[in-house]
């Protein structure tokens, strides 16, 4: 028989990843969404038509899917290579990824998938700072670079904190997709009884820490939505 | 020598000609209004020597410096940076800043500014305390002291529009130009406009002001230009364009504001 302990003490095992896999998701997505943010709104066209169409594709598969062509597509590229003989330098390099850790591939997929719509986020944060924003820096003799850290940014972190703060909830549990490619998170820690002991309860047990957990994060954004409440944009 | 000077200045936006050839000139302590109904080209001539437009023909100087001559020649983006210090601009909707407040939307563009100087690390402290001092002696002017630490969605209209006329005054612009100051304002609220304007004309501050205050640009202006589907259809003393219109235009118009 399985003790309690025991079984809170694999629940927190696989918790343990879930947070890796949602801290590392951030950590790397914010920056990358921004960047595809600036992508979406360039004024060269086949590069805003190239980074849309990329967003189309990633928002409008689902996030499951793109962890198994992450993970198991290097693979197909690498045996496709073999039966070829291709010596395709792209492909090469393809097909090294195939001996990628599980949980690399989910950081990749995750960051991609987040990225997207947290850019789609940003554009329409920064889009909606009145032009006027811009005009007073400019004939203040500010750069373009100052009037975007010192004026711009701000207001758009106002603005999208609430649905930065969706999207981050979301991500809390999305990490439970990871299992499809066999990493070991919370899910699958609580899931494991089932099959080991007949227990569901371990798994049902699970939610307790997915509530703890966006429970503080809607905490923190609240927190940080109360400290930028003495402006209005 | 005139401060202001624009010659032939055309501008377009897409197939609208808004200026088809508009020149003047200014000297220092003049007081220039120019009038005209909407879409007549008075705000695109502002947007146009503030560096907002780039115009489609023409020429600018402001204080011996070209702004726009018409060349092709690109010019970098500091050099533009340095002459848009000889000119100010204040904003129908005032454009402040909302994080900051009152005296860091006046202190904000000078100390980024300032961090180019070349003396800048040795008189770090000076400089500052200087551009510190001066945001509180124009608070002072335009009678906004005890709101110094306000934000600007703390003021009324009137308020927002005198800190952002300090703003532009921090940078010590020898023209300030002024887009129609008071028509986002209730009616009650553009006199402490006016008054604020007027003291600056008093102290002999040059100023271009687009504007629909018809008794507030007869008191204030000592030339007056009244623009007409993109060309200057009348211009002279406050007294020759209100009292003695030559054109029709500018009879029909004026008699508009007349009850």
């Amino acid at each position: 028989m399985v003790t309690v302990a025991e079984v809170f003490r694999a629940l927190f095992e696989g918790f343990v990843v879930s947070v890796e896999i949602f801290a590392l998701t951030l950590l790397f997505a914010i920056p990358l969404g921004l960047v595809i943010s600036f992508g979406s709104m360039s004024k060269f066209k086949p590069l805003k038509y190239v980074v849309k169409f990329f967003i189309w594709v990633i928002r409008g598969t689902p996030l499951m899917l793109q962890l198994i062509v992450i993970f198991y597509g290097p693979g197909l590229i690498a045996t496709w290579a073999v039966n070829t003989g291709s010596t395709n330098p792209l492909v090469m390099w393809l097909a090294t990824w195939t001996v990628m850790e599980r949980f690399t591939a989910v950081i990749i997929s995750f960051v991609i998938n987040y990225a997207c719509y947290f850019s789609e986020i940003f554009r329409g944060g920064i889009e909606s700072i009145p032009k006027g924003q811009y005009e007073a820096g400019q004939v203040l003799g500010m750069t373009k670079t100052q009037v975007f850290f010192k004026v711009v940014l701000l207001q758009v972190v106002k603005n999208i904190i609430p649905p930065m703060s969706n999207e981050i909830i979301t991500l809390v549990k999305d990490t439970s997709l990871a299992r499809v490619i066999s990493v070991y998170e919370l899910i699958w820690a609580g899931q494991a009884f089932i099959k080991s002991d007949g227990l569901l309860w371990p798994l049902m047990t699970t939610a307790i820490f997915y509530l703890a957990f966006s429970g503080l994060l809607t905490f923190v954004f609240g927190k940080i939505e109360k400290k930028l409440d003495y402006y209005k944009n | 020598m005139s401060v202001l000077e624009v010659k032939d200045l055309k501008k377009s936006f897409g197939k609208t000609e808004v200026l088809k050839g508009v020149s003047f000139t200014l000297d220092e302590g003049e007081v220039l209004s120019i009038i005209g109904s909407s879409g007549s080209g008075k705000t695109t001539i502002l947007r146009c020597i503030n560096q907002l437009e780039i115009p489609n023909s023409g020429y600018i100087s402001v204080g011996g410096e070209i702004f726009f001559d018409g060349t092709a020649e690109k010019e970098n983006a500091k050099q533009r940076r340095m002459k848009q210090r000889l000119v100010g601009l204040v904003f129908q909707d005032f454009h402040l800043f909302p994080q900051y407040n009152v005296h860091d939307n006046l202190t904000l563009a000078a100390k980024l500014l300032a961090k180019e100087r070349e003396d800048y690390k040795e008189n770090k402290k000076n400089i500052i305390a200087d551009i510190e001092a001066k945001a509180d002696e124009l608070l002072k002017k335009v009678g906004l002291s005890e709101k110094k630490d306000s934000y600007p969605c703390q003021l009324s209209g009137g308020q927002k529009q005198r800190v952002s006329i300090a703003r532009a005054l921090m940078l010590e612009p020898k023209v300030l130009f002024f887009d129609e100051p008071t028509s986002a304002l209730d009616p009650e609220l553009t006199g402490e406009i006016l008054k604020v304007i007027k003291s600056l004309a008093d102290e002999n501050m040059t100023m271009v002001i687009v504007t629909h205050e018809m008794s507030f640009a007869k008191a204030v202006s000592t030339k007056v230009i009244f623009m007409d589907d993109g060309v200057i259809a009348e211009e002279g003393t406050p007294e020759d364009v209100f009292d003695n219109p030559k054109s029709e235009r500018t009879k029909a118009f004026i008699s508009k504001f007349e009850d």
